[in-house]
């Protein structure tokens, strides 16, 4: 990109925050998240896994966010299972994320035979409710955070082959795509170099608001008792025992780890709309 | 009736405030028809818009009065002005299958209006609709009532946008582009009957358009707007004998019409020599395209057949739906034919499939110039590198000598060098297409496929690149395929010109032959639609 | 056939290859299971031979595709098993617990629906307003609260704090008696049998569930309104009938939001798959006795027959609940049939 290009996005990205104060917002949770993520056991006051006689105590100076039943620190615990829920919901992303741009740009740019297989397949996988699939999909395979990777990407990938599928569609017969092949590009390279690219932006505002759904569900299904197993922390198991205090009125034990969650979830989200106005480049002048 | 007075728009965007409109001032009697011509940006529309208050988000009228029978319609109450809309002023629109609700009836959206403003009670509705799309002169109105916009014609969708304007027979009309986005066949009918109605009901129009020649023929009174403001005013005989304005020089200038030189598209044109004829460079010998449809199989093409001479220029002449498009990708070997060949340089193109044609050695001899430039530059590369790609393709040159191959060809097209470094949506579309023929001319064609280079550019933008076409063929010594749809354009540029309808070659011929003794029905009918030279 | 019959039907085959296809995955994930799928079918008291059995019983010793046929035939004769713990045949306990589902479900999308249209209209008459935002920060907010958290932090504030809501355990309060099963959905029982005071119970043990899950769907339905919204009124037909003075709300809601709904409709689709999803977590919060319950129990308990009659329910259901999506739509849109023609 030229001296010019670059500058042109830097005022662009400045204007779009300027304009939209709460994508700025949103960065700003992010970089907290990937803080946490990446030091939270350095950052955290307690062992999250170590018990006390401390039981069930509400939220102190000591305890930010009190002590649960077997008097482990609620505070530690949400931070430190910021690396674990993040790590999965990547990893479920990359994977349908390759996966979907991969058949995406198959039935996209061939179409005809291909297209139909892949997008009757996708169909396949979009004709359950994806959490369902998850949850039949983990039952299967055997119950274990790999698996509940895998599953994530399985349900995820569907929409980002159908994103990449339409942008790649729309941009087959465009004219500067015949240009290309004037100037003697491969369909691959075509393909590769440049209807891809032009795909990239709708590709991430799915990203961001994938990556919000991807916590979501690994969540959910920690909830319900697939993948992840206590005591190791994670958001969903941490909601899911605090349940059982609620209704005494131990209300610490659920809601941080779940604000928490919300948060990561909410930070995901607005990323999504922000980054939809920052990457179109045509909304650059 | 009207008089505008000082009238003053701006609308806030992301880069600030900006001055759509600077003081304009205009008059316009009963029965009169007032013309308003401007190129894209000049304020026309917005203008028009802001007499009916629907303006887009972020315009506002700040500044000057519009006084109609009286009444200053910058400053009424939003309710009286809602009794004006339709009732007293109407307002037509282009791309009119847009302009209707594509989800309810005709004869539905026009009661809608009749009953709003009071003119049909809920038992007559229906008949005074029929009764108004049977003056727009729809044949069968009574069952038309029930269509919805999609199954319409585009002509037949505009006479019912006028029925619908016209239901509650306003004074005023205001007809924004009617004949844009219509074959051009449709255009004509289309004007004259709103001139006929306008002229029935001693309506007033105000008729807003690009195209200067149309407003020439039926307006009594022209407006020339540049940038915002009334640069020249006037009957249209006076306005173009003496144009006082410079820009309304070049405006008349630039504006085809039958008979017309390239040359005299620009003030102080220069005519340029046209290159001897020499041996057939491509021969397209019976070709046929068949497309496997949803409903059967369509016939693009049905046996196409013509040559083209070194050195020439072959105008492909033909509506939307012609095949004009599918014949051109099929020679520059995008796709392949169902059968029948095409002879490049005395062997067969069609020797290699299209999808193998990226290899083959004979790739860089055909290129092509696309309709769209804006859809036909990828939008992440900047300038240069489009230019640059079929050089890293189709050439052995290194980085450094593509860079001087890019920078002379932008001198050959005129692109000034500091715009290379630029992305597509900072150029504008004069440039747009100066970097769209200088990409086609990079590994040194013999054949140029012109795709309607120009039909989306500006006439003052077309007439300069038209010119560069014309100029550069000479130059470098090149042979044009031009497509167009737009006969008074072809005529300037073109030798030899073939007129196609529904995938079959209706006519071809020397260009003046088929101008002054056309033989088809049809070429007689696209003739009658071009514009005359303006009251000469 | 008029093309638009002809698109009806034709949609309405396009739905037998889907179900062949869930069959088909639903009958691959049951053969997948870890270790030997006859293990645990056979329960944890089970001895070899007792597993022997259990393999010649559920065919497991006979090549897949046959296997496939028999799975089909026994899903044909409503034979999908029996559950471990409840030791009923699946199908029937799905059937008797599916009303309390589906009443939950579309009484949460009722809602969802009544408040998520109008703000997704209000945010597009004016984008970029603060109601604009506004109601982006909302929904945003709502999609991004996991629904067991929602439910647990409703409970907590209506049930703990409050004392205004009912214990959050089933369908009714142990005062009151079942209304005798017409539809199976409460509500619609008691009203026919016009015993107003169950009828008040069972919305007072609704409630709290059914917003919980409107809270997590508002979200897909605003900004779908809001998005075709904003498509509609930048139409040129809005300008059409804006020019021929039709008045504000004729232009919004005859005009502009007809159109806009038809984008909404098709989203509808997505929004179930969301909330069927969710319905499994709310359903355990609240111990709604409906199937996503059965699921989650049936999981703890590692009863795969019945979770797996489950997902093959689920995914029955959404089929024909899209189906159902796109018949309206057709119905709705009369350009359907037309490109076709």
């Amino acid at each position: 990109m030229s001296a010019v290009a670059q500058h042109s996005f830097v005022s662009h990205v400045a204007y779009v925050l300027r304009q939209n104060p709460v994508t700025l917002i949103a960065f700003t949770l992010l970089a907290a998240l990937i803080v946490c993520a990446v030091f939270g056991p350095a950052l955290v006051p307690y062992d999250p896994l170590a018990s006390s006689d401390t039981i069930l105590q509400p939220p102190s100076a000591a305890h930010w966010f009190g002590t649960d039943h077997l008097g482990r620190d609620v505070f530690s615990r949400v931070i430190v299972a910021t690396r674990l829920d993040m790590a999965i919901s990547i990893g479920a992303v990359a994977l349908s994320f390759v996966a979907g741009s991969i058949l995406g740009c198959i039935a996209g740019y061939w179409g005809g035979w291909f297209d139909s297989i892949i997008s009757r397949g996708l169909d396949m996988i979009m004709a359950f409710p994806l959490f369902v699939l998850a949850m039949g999909i983990v039952a299967a395979l055997g119950n274990t955070v790999e698996n509940v990777i895998y599953a994530t990407a399985v349900i995820n990938t569907p929409f980002y082959a159908r994103v990449v599928r339409a942008e790649v569609n729309i941009r087959r017969e465009a004219g500067f795509v015949q240009a290309a092949k004037l100037a003697g590009n491969s369909d691959y390279r075509i393909v590769a170099m440049h209807i891809f690219p032009n795909a990239l932006p709708p590709m991430m505002v799915q990203v961001s608001l994938n990556m919000g759904w991807a916590v979501l569900n690994a969540a959910g299904l920690s909830f319900i008792g697939l993948g992840v197993r206590p005591p190791t922390p994670e958001w969903g198991i941490m909601v899911a025992e605090g349940a059982n205090y609620i209704i005494s009125g131990e209300w610490w034990l659920a809601l941080f780890p779940g604000l928490w969650l919300m948060l990561a979830v909410f930070t995901f989200n607005l990323l999504g709309d922000g980054l939809r106005d920052m990457v179109d480049p045509r909304q650059r002048l | 009736m009207l008089t505008i007075k000082d009238l003053h728009v701006q609308f806030d965007t992301r880069h600030g405030v900006v001055d759509a409109v600077r003081g304009v001032n205009l008059h316009l009697d009963r029965g009169e028809t007032l013309g308003i011509v401007g190129e894209s940006g000049s304020g026309k529309s917005v203008t028009a818009f802001s007499l009916l208050r629907i303006l887009d988000s972020g315009g506002r009228i700040t500044g000057g009065h519009i006084d109609y029978r009286g009444i200053d319609l910058s400053q009424v109450d939003n309710a009286s002005m809602n009794d004006i809309r339709g009732r007293e002023i109407s307002m037509i629109f282009q791309n009119p299958r847009a302009a209707l609700n594509p989800i309810r009836k005709v004869g539905h959206q026009i009661e809608d209006v009749l009953r709003h403003h009071a003119q049909a009670t809920r038992y007559d509705a229906r008949a005074k609709a029929v009764a108004a799309l049977e003056e727009v002169q729809i044949k069968d109105a009574a069952s038309r009532y029930h269509a919805y916009p999609f199954e319409l014609s585009g002509g037949m969708c505009q006479r019912v946008v006028i029925a619908l304007a016209l239901a509650c027979k306003p004074q005023l009309l205001i007809a924004d582009e009617p004949t844009t986005g219509l074959d051009v066949t449709t255009q004509k009918t289309v004007m004259d009957l709103i001139q006929a109605l306008a002229q029935d009901r001693n309506m007033g129009v105000v008729l807003i358009t690009h195209d200067l020649g149309l407003a020439g023929t039926y307006c009594d009174q022209l407006v020339v707007m540049k940038d915002g403001e009334i640069v020249e005013q006037g009957a249209p005989q006076k306005l173009t004998k003496n144009a006082v304005h410079d820009y309304t020089r070049r405006l008349l200038a630039a504006t085809p019409h039958r008979g017309k030189q390239l040359h005299e598209l620009v003030v102080d044109g220069v005519e340029k020599p046209i290159p001897p004829a020499g041996d057939i460079l491509l021969s397209v010998n019976a070709v046929t395209k068949t497309y496997a449809g949803k409903a059967g199989p369509v016939q693009a093409l049905q046996g196409v057949s013509f040559d083209i001479q070194r050195g020439g220029c072959l105008g492909l002449v033909g509506e939307s739906g012609s095949g004009k498009s599918t014949l051109s990708s099929i020679i520059a070997r995008l796709q392949d034919a169902t059968s029948g060949d095409v002879q490049f340089n005395g062997a067969s193109l069609f020797n290699a499939p299209a999808s193998k044609y990226a290899k083959d050695t004979r790739r860089s001899e055909i290129q092509m110039v696309f309709q769209d430039a804006t859809d036909s530059l990828n939008p992440r590369q900047t300038a240069a590198q489009s230019i640059a790609e079929p050089l890293r393709h189709l050439t052995t040159m290194n980085r450094l000598e593509r860079n001087d191959r890019v920078e002379q060809l932008a001198e050959d097209v005129g692109l000034p060098l500091a715009l290379l470094s630029r992305l597509p949506h900072q150029l504008s579309g004069g440039q747009k297409a100066r970097v769209g023929i200088a990409r086609a001319l990079a590994v040194q064609p013999k054949l140029l496929i012109l795709d309607e280079p120009t039909a989306a550019l500006d006439v003052s933008i077309q007439a300069l690149i038209l010119n560069l076409l014309a100029d550069l063929r000479h130059r470098l010594n090149l042979t044009y395929l031009f497509v167009s749809h737009d006969l008074s354009v072809v005529q300037m540029l073109c030798d030899t010109v073939v007129v196609m309808r529904l995938g079959q070659v209706e006519e071809m011929g020397p260009t003046e032959q088929v101008l002054s003794q056309p033989q088809s029905d049809y070429t007689r009918q696209l003739l009658q639609a071009m514009p005359t030279p303006l009251f000469a | 056939m008029t093309p638009r019959a002809k698109i009806i039907s034709a949609r309405i085959l396009q739905a037998i290859p889907v179900v062949i296809g869930v069959v088909v995955i639903t009958f691959l994930l049951t053969r997948s299971l870890p270790g030997d799928p006859a293990v645990y079918f056979a329960g944890d008291a089970a001895d070899a031979e007792s597993i022997q059995e259990v393999r010649q019983a559920l065919g497991l010793d006979k090549p897949l595709p046959q296997q496939f046929f028999i799975y089909v035939a026994d899903l044909v004769k409503g034979d999908w098993g029996n559950s471990l713990s409840t030791g009923q045949p699946v199908l029937s306990d799905l059937a008797r617990r599916l009303p309390a589902s589906l009443e939950l479900t579309l009484l949460a999308l009722f809602l969802s629906c009544l408040i998520a249209i109008p703000l997704g209209v209000l945010a597009a008459v004016k984008p970029g307003s603060w109601r604009d935002h506004l109601c982006r920060v909302v929904v945003t907010a709502g999609v991004s609260l996991p629904t067991f958290f929602t439910g647990i932090l409703l409970i907590y504030i209506f049930y703990y704090v409050l004392d205004i809501a009912p214990s959050p355990l089933g369908r009714l309060g142990f005062l009151y008696i079942e209304p005798d099963p017409v539809t199976g959905f409460y509500l619609i029982d008691t009203a026919l049998t016009q015993d107003w005071e169950t009828f008040m119970g069972a919305a007072k043990q609704l409630i709290l569930p059914a917003c919980t899950m409107a809270i997590f769907t508002l979200a897909p339905i605003a900004r779908m309104t809001r998005a075709a919204m904003l498509q509609a009124l930048s139409s040129d037909f809005i300008r059409t009938a804006r020019a021929a003075g039709l008045s504000q709300r004729k232009v919004l809601i005859g005009y502009a939001l007809r159109n806009a709904l038809l984008p909404v409709v098709t989203t509808l689709g997505m929004v179930f798959s969301f909330a069927l999803g969710a319905n499994v977590l709310v359903e355990k919060v609240f111990a709604w006795p409906g199937i996503g319950s059965y699921a989650v129990d049936a999981l703890v308990a590692s009863d795969y027959a019945a979770v797996q009659g489950f997902v093959l329910a689920m995914a029955l259901l959404f089929v024909a609940l899209n189906l159902i999506i796109d018949l309206l739509y057709a119905v709705i849109d009369p350009r359907i049939g037309f490109e076709a023609s």
